[in-house]
């Protein structure tokens, strides 16, 4: 395993894009590898040197929407790279007419529970799942066992994901173990690669740790990642404090457990000057908090998930523990707190907060069963469904929402139509209707509240710096062929 | 919002596609095999049970309590993972006096206490040829997430802090003696600890689907939210909860609220809600008093009021044997013909 500074040289030297991303490049800095379609295009040309000049291998994407613009364009892929599509001689061409092109998704909060709990999900199968939504780049969180909290994990998940259908960012723990006491080394999770930092699941209790975070991590130039929850208020809470919990019997979690914590942090901000990323949010009174936090200037931002739009706490039904997430479903109110914070832009962008677990695990009494849902694949049609088709945003803005709104607040490198940008994009049939089917996804989690859906628009092709990695199949993505299950 | 997905977030019109998960209801859940709560319940069954109930109680009384044939060649299972004396023994004796052969298991010494889980306790034991299993456990959700997942018959005898279905029929049972059939125009006050209380949440959606009025009373920190939303009032004071009602439950007070922060101390919950015998004198003259059990005297009740003129607590539990005993033959009679007729579909 190469070290990721010296592979950096090397990519930079032979011209891939690994290293804008801050790649692990030992896979990346040979196209071949990295793009495994490519086999395709030199078998149709046997006699093509290998390193020809020019671009080789390039696919054209015909008549394709651009999604910010709506004209017809049609876009060339070659080595990775966004291509001037006149006077090309494709290889491949997909007539995709109708079709919207984007830069791929991205997901800033994603758990990919490798390692250590990888009978949940792996780094591969994470990705893939990724991919087949439309996603990619995804930032993991540090959750896993170990814990992501020294440079040498996050070295390890970056080179173990170099091959991966999607790009993938690691968060660095911000205290060791999670414990919420001891900082960890900031400057050098990210000089390993870690893009922000995050105790996500374990909330930093100690308002006097956070603040010395905050502080410490304005040296690293790192967004500090926010679950915010205050345990006390918790309790042994397991659903949204209201009607259903009552009728269920169910100890309930306050709104209010979420938004004096982010009343806090956006005065820590304040204090000390520092970025905090508020994960999840999911309710009217936190996003006041990053409303006023804003308003003051502050350096605050904040996400928040399809299932905070699409659902309340009703539907957790009978005890269904597929509706069990940490935060909670919320009441109608805060659903549609949830949907004016997006419109008015407090919502910074949109993320999934991915949290596969096993059937086992979720086969429990409510009590027992973890909190969280998986999110990678149904986000995209839970947006267009949910989002645009009731006209609360505009296509456009769904998308840069998923695109370039998360990019900007984790200062990833951006990706665009243009020429010369990495070919991350993704291909979107904002019209097609289907239906959800958690058997079929690419994750290992199967836990769902969406199960059997009927939902209207979706990625129909996916491509990792050109190199397609989700083709859906019975659209005109399918000539890009069945993209290798890695 | 009424686009059609989401109709999907409200309760009960989840998609159900076919073989989707484990979480998809079969169509047997509903089904009169299983008591799962009161919640839902058509007053007309409730009012067949304690209909069936009475007729238990009578038969007892005129005829001796010679085992019946109900439930002969039937195998019951008391499945008690919490605690519990006066609701196992109640089944019990009401599975006995029906015919049926059963056992009981608590928690102590069980497979449970190595970790097996609750799923796969109950398909042991029944795999061993029981019928019906009478379910305690401190999950809430446990009786119907056993009823979803194995083809047993399944009674709650009370679940976490959900249903007591049972003690809510029982109440009602009581009540109809007391208030001579009819629960129309009559109001019944519930005071105590509300939040923690599966007594109280059957017993509301029972009086409530029957026509009764309901007023809560109790401290904000025992209050859960929005509970006005299951057709309840909530009055600011236990004198204006009992003031004119036909009737109080006081409900049990554990010890634990005090170590949670949520009261100060016993005294000051004793003074401030305790049912005395002169806060019993406010309701109307023919009121009764109840309580669920195990009383703490002197805490949530005095002892004036619990052995008073009006109280009924002891004839609530002498109702709970044949309210069980109507509970255990009406699922009884459904599981047999369910078992005959397996794939028979039923409501959703």
């Amino acid at each position: 395993m190469s070290s990721p500074l010296r592979g950096s040289s090397r990519a930079a030297r032979e011209g891939t894009i690994g290293d804008l991303f801050g790649e692990a490049s030992a896979s990346e800095s040979s196209p071949r590898r990295e793009d495994p379609a490519s086999a395709a295009p030199d078998a149709a040309s046997p006699g093509a040197p290998p390193h020809a000049p020019g671009p080789r291998g390039v696919t054209l994407l015909r008549g394709v929407r651009h999604w910010r613009t709506g004209e017809r364009i049609d876009l060339g892929i070659a080595d990775g790279m966004i291509v001037d599509a006149r006077g090309l001689h494709p290889e491949r061409v997909i007539d995709a007419a109708g079709a919207v092109v984007a830069p791929g998704l991205v997901d800033l909060h994603v758990h990919l529970r490798e390692p250590g709990q990888t009978a949940k999900e792996t780094i591969e199968t994470g990705a893939r799942a990724a991919a087949a939504g439309g996603f990619t780049a995804i930032a993991c969180m540090p959750n896993t066992r170990p814990v992501l909290d020294t440079p040498e994990w996050i070295d390890w998940v970056r080179h173990r994901a170099a091959g991966a259908a999607c790009r993938v960012h690691p968060m660095g723990a911000v205290t060791v173990g999670q414990e919420g006491k001891q900082l960890t080394e900031f400057l050098a999770l990210k000089a390993a690669g870690a893009v922000a930092l995050s105790d996500d699941g374990r909330p930093i209790m100690s308002a006097a740790v956070m603040r010395h975070a905050l502080e410490y991590a304005k040296h690293a130039g790192l967004p500090i990642v926010c679950h915010e929850e205050d345990l006390t208020l918790k309790g042994d809470g397991a659903m949204n404090e209201g009607f259903t919990a009552t009728r269920l019997g169910v100890r309930g979690i306050p709104s209010a457990a979420e938004s004096v914590m982010v009343r806090r942090d956006v005065e820590l901000a304040e204090l000390t000057g520092g970025r905090v990323h508020f994960a999840h949010l999911s309710c009217a009174a936190s996003f006041a908090a990053l409303r006023d936090g804003k308003a003051r200037g502050l350096a605050v931002t904040g996400e928040t998930c399809p299932h905070y739009w699409m659902l309340t706490d009703e539907a957790v039904g009978d005890h269904d523990t597929f509706a069990k997430m940490n935060p909670p479903l919320r009441s109608e109110s805060d659903r549609e707190a949830t949907l004016a914070a997006i419109v008015d832009g407090t919502v910074d962008c949109f993320a999934t907060d991915h949290a596969p677990h096993t059937m086992d695990e979720k086969r429990q009494t409510f009590d027992l069963a973890p909190f969280g849902i998986v999110g990678l694949e149904t986000a995209l049609g839970l947006t267009l469904t949910g989002l645009v088709e009731p006209g609360h945003l505009s296509l456009e803005r769904a998308i840069e929402l998923w695109t370039d709104a998360p990019r900007r607040v984790f200062r990833l490198p951006s990706v665009s139509l243009d020429p010369g940008s990495p070919a991350d994009l993704v291909l979107i049939d904002p019209g097609l209707p289907w239906t959800v089917d958690a058997s079929s996804f690419a994750s290992k989690g199967r836990n769902t509240p969406f199960d059997g859906w009927s939902l209207t628009g979706r990625a129909i092709a996916t491509f990792r710096a050109g190199r397609p990695t989700f083709a859906l199949a019975g659209t005109a993505a399918e000539a890009l062929g069945s993209p290798p299950s890695a | 919002m009424s686009v059609a997905y989401h109709e999907s977030a409200t309760r009960g019109a989840f998609p159900v596609p076919q073989g989707a998960g484990f979480f998809v209801e079969p169509s047997t859940v509903s089904a009169d095999r299983h008591l799962l709560g009161l919640e839902g319940m058509p007053a007309a069954t409730m009012l067949e049970i304690l209909d069936e109930a009475e007729a238990f109680r009578e038969r007892w009384r005129l005829e001796g309590k010679a085992p019946g044939i109900e439930l002969a060649g039937f195998e019951v299972c008391h499945a008690f993972f919490e605690d519990s004396t006066r609701t196992r023994v109640s089944f019990e004796i009401a599975a006995k006096r029906l015919g049926a052969t059963s056992t009981t298991f608590g928690t102590g010494g069980s497979s449970v206490s190595k970790g097996e889980t609750l799923l796969d306790t109950i398909h042991t034991i029944a795999a061993m040829g029981v019928d019906l299993f009478v379910i305690r456990h401190s999950a809430p959700g446990a009786a119907r997430y056993v009823a979803r997942q194995l083809d047993v018959a399944v009674v709650n005898g009370g679940d976490g802090m959900h249903e007591h279905p049972t003690q809510g029929l029982l109440d009602l049972l009581t009540l109809r003696d007391a208030w001579g059939g009819r629960f129309e125009g009559r109001r019944l006050a519930i005071v105590g600890d509300v939040a923690h209380s599966r007594v109280a949440r059957s017993a509301i959606h029972g009086l409530t689907t029957l026509g009764t009025e309901v007023t809560l009373a109790g401290p904000a920190t025992l209050m859960p939210a929005d509970v006005e939303l299951l057709g309840v009032a909530v009055a600011p004071s236990v004198e204006d909860a009992m003031a004119g009602a036909d009737g109080v439950m006081a409900l049990r007070l554990q010890r634990e609220r005090m170590d949670a922060g949520k009261l100060p101390s016993l005294a000051e919950y004793t003074r401030v809600w305790g049912i005395s015998a002169e806060r019993v004198s406010t309701m109307k003259p023919e009121a009764v008093v109840m309580h669920p059990g195990p009383m703490n005297r002197g805490v949530e009740i005095t002892h004036d009021a619990a052995d008073g003129p009006r109280s009924r607590v002891f004839g609530q539990v002498e109702n709970g044997v044949a309210v069980r005993a109507a509970v255990l033959a009406r699922c009884a009679r459904a599981a047999r013909a369910h078992r005959q007729h397996p794939a028979k579909p039923g409501p959703a």
